[in-house]
């Protein structure tokens, strides 16, 4: 199973207290994991990647084994930690404001 | 005996104030959604239990939730706000074209009639329907082509704000936008045309009194006289008694023009409150003494109304949709600061008093009279 952590607003949103646990097909993506995360939790929709062009929001970032993903092909496989469950996802809200 | 419930959106989430008809001792429920903008909370008047919430976050975007029971749960429905074929632009800041971009729900508006109709004003300008109790939106794209791509934004961006129903005719809405105006369709929705003649911007716009352009900054209406339109302009209090078709200034012996809120006595039409603003440099109340002006003749003749209220060192803003009107016998009037504060008046705006002192800040404020 994936593990994908959410900031705390999302965590009250779609109303789980700890990690999100999903099943993701191989090969495991950032796209993968987003869509089984959504299929799971609706009211996500929208709050991390744009509706239609599925965009990551501006300030949302991705992260995993210590590596920002942010940038990272939506499309390309995330570290084999992940995919087998031993690394969190991780979904952060960026540091913004002062 | 009546419960009141006053709902109030602020900058870090929502909170519930709820007291009897007397108005006296008040509970304080909340934060709901803490952390986020809660732009707006609106109550169906057809089912007073249906609630609708605008969440929004810098970070994660729009959401818009629902109550069924009174706001005891929520559920997140639909946040899907997609302008109507290819968007288009409209004018820059620099006068440049720039595509339509949604941002945010401002104001939602419950239909009279059907709890699951609701309309939401958004940011960048647009009007949408749900027919649904929101779980889809639909925008209702005629608005737009009335001169849209002449609408420029204002520092407090390009948004939709106020959506008043008419009382007496379902096909006519009246809606309000910051920096491009207002606007009426009377055949529910299709078609609409810019309703601001008579309307000066002098130092704001080119043309002083263009057909579009002006930043109306909220519009009011008595359900007794659905054709007499009451509005706060950037600068200028103004009147309409045909429906938008000519405004007429009544700004009179205010201290101040500028403000943002305008709201009319639930039983008296010729009776309305503002709240002036020392200016649009200046978002504090004249002479730090926080003031709600009451006109008993429709306008131009004012009295100050200060029992209650701070009347040295106040600096805060009221927003304009941070002042409501109840319906009760002894009609309360309610607004929210930019300081944090809900004040009440059960009697007309003679004598005040603080619900709250210390909420974040208020950016709306609306009450329900509950059997």
């Amino acid at each position: 199973m994936i593990r994908v952590t959410l900031p705390t607003h999302l965590r009250t949103l779609a109303q789980v207290s700890g990690p999100v646990l999903l099943q993701v097909d191989e090969p495991v993506t950032q796209r993968a994991i987003l869509d089984a995360l959504e299929a799971a939790h609706p009211m996500l929709r929208g709050t991390i990647r744009d509706k239609a062009s599925k965009e990551r929001r501006p300030f949302i970032r991705f992260f995993a084994c210590g590596e920002d993903l942010s940038h990272e092909p939506t499309d390309a496989p995330v570290p084999s930690e992940v995919a087998e469950g031993k690394e969190p996802f991780r979904i952060i809200g960026a540091m913004a404001g002062g | 005996m009546s419960e009141v419930r006053v709902l109030v959106g602020t900058r870090k989430g929502a909170f519930v104030l709820r007291s009897d008809e007397g108005r006296k001792d008040w509970t304080v429920e909340g934060p709901l959604f803490p952390g986020w903008e809660i732009y707006h909370i609106a109550a169906s008047p057809a089912d007073p239990d249906r609630l609708y919430a605008s969440q929004s976050s810098g970070w994660f975007g729009q959401v818009i939730q629902r109550s069924d029971d009174g706001g005891k749960t929520w559920e997140a429905v639909g946040n899907e706000f997609a302008y109507d074929g290819t968007p288009g632009t409209h004018q820059w800041y620099d006068g440049t074209q720039h595509p339509w971009e949604f941002k945010r729900v401002w104001h939602l508006e419950p239909s009279p009639t059907d709890p699951d109709s609701v309309y939401a004003g958004v940011e960048d300008a647009a009007l949408f329907h749900s027919g649904d109790g929101g779980r889809t939106w639909r925008e209702l794209p005629g608005l737009r082509s009335a001169k849209g791509n002449l609408w420029q934004p204002g520092a407090g961006g390009m948004c939709l704000h106020t959506i008043l129903l008419s009382p007496d005719d379902p096909k006519r809405i009246f809606v309000a936008i910051s920096a491009a105006g207002a606007f009426r369709t009377d055949d529910g929705g299709v078609t609409w045309r810019p309703i601001n003649q008579g309307l000066r911007s002098d130092f704001e716009l080119p043309d002083a009194a263009a057909e579009v352009g002006h930043c109306v900054h909220s519009i009011a209406l008595h359900p007794s006289r659905p054709k007499t339109l009451f509005m706060q302009k950037h600068w200028d209090v103004m009147r309409s008694d045909n429906a938008g078709e000519l405004w007429r200034e009544v700004s009179g012996n205010l201290p101040s023009d500028f403000g943002f809120p305008i709201a009319v006595h639930v039983h008296e039409p010729e009776t309305i409150y503002v709240v002036p603003i020392t200016s649009d440099s200046y978002h504090y109340p004249p002479d730090g003494k926080l003031r709600v002006y009451r006109s008993r003749t429709g306008g131009n003749e004012w009295e100050a109304l200060t029992d209650g209220l701070p009347q040295s060192h106040c600096y805060v803003n009221i927003l304009r949709n941070a002042l409501a009107v109840d319906t009760l016998g002894s009609c309360g009037i309610y607004f929210g600061t930019s300081g944090g504060q809900v004040y009440v008046s059960a009697d007309s705006g003679d004598h005040w008093k603080a619900i709250v002192h210390d909420l974040p800040p208020v950016l709306s404020v609306e009450v329900q009279v509950l059997p």
